[in-house]
């Protein structure tokens, strides 16, 4: 299949598909990440998060019509406020179906996956009836379009890269929350035994519902990140949410680092396959790999050591 | 200092603890013995609130403990050691000992603590989990002290202990009472243990308290009939 282009060709073509795959990968990131934290740290299947993305991406398109229209001098830095925006739109939602759901289904995890589902249902059709079945694309402001031309063949475009240094941004933000919080070191004491954190003097509760909000808000600047990459329908969050629950489940769910490493990896072998192959065999052949892999080591990729 | 009143427990329709009184002084070690599935650890775990109970109360310092959760009661002033320790395997040790600061709004490890147990100041960033089931033990109890508590619980500390260290625990304990005039609830069936550290032993059998006596004129023989299979 590489018969048919020459060396030079090859590689622009690698280097694009690889920056290509790169765009894919922070939004993989992002909601992986989100994915990670409410699944990795509660145990919690939350089949919604693609809806809490795609909230998120509603969120930015509300945004960025609102700028447009009412203060076109501010436009350039609509996408801003468009991500603050829904990553606390999203989080609060989020924090709304804890308390409301959620909370009451901790015990019975196959249950949420049934619950959090049902939820997806809902919030797909509500977006449907508001927003309408028609996907709707966001207007990038001048100074994030167009591209950079590192050689004839090869061009970055520049959103690409500012949706790569918000997720690794972001991906930074969590590492410091969880790891060298004090916050963080209640949500990892309460992953690890819940009953016994409690027993401690931890909150539980009000730490589960932070970090459920946590989860749902990164997830909504997912969606924020998505906008760019793709047009915004009420299901378009389907589409992601199973890629993202391979990266988690590949990378070993209560590690960062490994989510980080997974969603790389997929990300750029799905973006490169699917250039040379057909969309579905180069699914197919990344699932294949990544199922492999998962039989040699069933933690995923990165678990930690430690007597249990 | 801790009262409990009419206290019952159950799971499901099973009742594990039926009415059962106890009262701790100011400052004073009570041990409770008793043989296996007679309710040691569920009375344990239902004053730390791990374990909801039916009926009854729990108040500390004239403080009704009965309808708060764990965390709350914690930060009330009750401490609590489990059995197994239960320490969190994946945090590091000092990060295991600041799960139980933030219980009173501190954030640095306090020195007492460390002199307390100096083995967990040269381990502090090893994890939890790869710790010998000894200084498990220590870590736990440090954990439990970091919330200041009024009342200890400990749960059976010396399951899985070495009989040297079994010894030095009792000291230990007897020093963390002494210097920070607390009390302390232990269950327990090494009696010799029980024998070096308790001010009162309670024997409790099918849930309720059967035998009580001060150690002075404790009879350690029929103590240890009630232990006896």
């Amino acid at each position: 299949m590489f018969a048919d282009y020459s060396s030079t060709e090859l590689m622009s073509i690698f280097a694009m598909q690889g920056f290509a795959g790169l765009s894919l990968f922070s939004v993989f990131v992002l909601m992986a990440m989100g994915l990670a934290i409410i699944f990795g740290q509660m145990g919690v299947i939350n089949m919604a998060h693609g809806e809490f993305m795609i909230l998120g991406a509603y969120t930015t398109y509300l945004t960025s019509q609102f700028f447009q229209n009412l203060m076109p001098e501010l436009f350039a830095a609509s996408f801003f406020f468009a991500m603050v925006l829904a990553f606390l739109v999203s989080g609060a939602l989020g924090a709304f179906v804890e308390w409301a759901m959620v909370r009451h289904l901790y015990r019975r995890p196959l249950d949420t996956l049934l619950a959090t589902w049902g939820l997806s249902l809902i919030l797909q059709q509500a977006y449907r009836s508001i927003f309408g079945a028609r996907e709707v694309g966001v207007d990038l402001p001048d100074w994030m379009m167009g591209a950079f031309n590192v050689t004839d063949f090869v061009q970055l475009p520049i959103n690409g890269l500012f949706v790569m240094v918000i997720a690794l941004s972001i991906a930074l933000a969590v590492y410091l929350l969880m790891y060298r919080s004090g916050w963080g070191k209640k949500v990892r004491a309460v992953v690890q035994n819940r009953p016994m954190a409690e027993a401690v003097g931890i909150n539980t509760a009000g730490v589960d519902r932070a970090t459920f909000a946590l989860g749902c808000g990164i997830a909504g600047v997912a969606g924020s990140a998505f906008t760019m990459i793709g047009s915004t329908g009420p299901s378009s969050g389907q589409a992601y949410i199973v890629d993202t629950f391979l990266v988690v489940v590949f990378g070993g769910a209560q590690s960062l680092v490994g989510t980080i490493i997974s969603a790389f990896g997929i990300s750029q072998a799905q973006s490169t396959m699917e250039f040379f192959l057909s969309g579905s065999m180069a699914k197919v052949l990344t699932l294949l790999v990544v199922v492999g892999i998962l039989m040699l080591r069933p933690e995923g990729l990165m678990a930690l050591k430690v007597r249990r | 200092m801790l009262k409990v009143s009419n206290h019952s427990v159950a799971y499901g329709q099973s009742t594990i603890i039926r009415g059962l009184n106890l009262d701790v002084n100011d400052n004073e070690i009570v041990a409770v013995v008793g043989r296996n599935g007679m309710g040691k650890t569920t009375l344990m775990k239902s004053l730390i609130g791990m374990t909801p109970s039916r009926a009854g109360s729990v108040s500390l310092n004239h403080t009704d403990l009965s309808a708060m959760k764990s965390f709350q009661r914690v930060r009330a002033g009750l401490g609590f050691v489990p059995q197994g320790r239960m320490i969190f395997p994946a945090l590091t040790v000092r990060e295991n000992i600041e799960t139980g600061l933030a219980a009173v709004g501190e954030k640095k490890v306090p020195r007492d603590l460390y002199e307390l147990f100096p083995v967990l100041e040269e381990m502090q960033h090893r994890r939890g989990g790869n710790l010998s089931g000894g200084q498990q033990q220590q870590l736990a109890i440090a954990r439990a002290l970091a919330t200041r508590p009024k009342v200890l619980l400990l749960d059976e500390p010396t399951e899985g202990i070495q009989p040297s260290i079994i010894q030095e625990m009792a000291r230990t304990l007897k020093r963390i009472r002494d210097e920070r005039g607390l009390s302390i609830v232990v269950s327990e069936q090494v009696l010799s243990f029980v024998m070096e550290i308790a001010d009162r032993i309670l024997v409790i059998e099918k849930g309720d308290i059967v035998h009580q006596e001060d150690k002075e004129d404790a009879d350690q023989n029929k103590i240890a009939s009630y232990l006896a299979v």
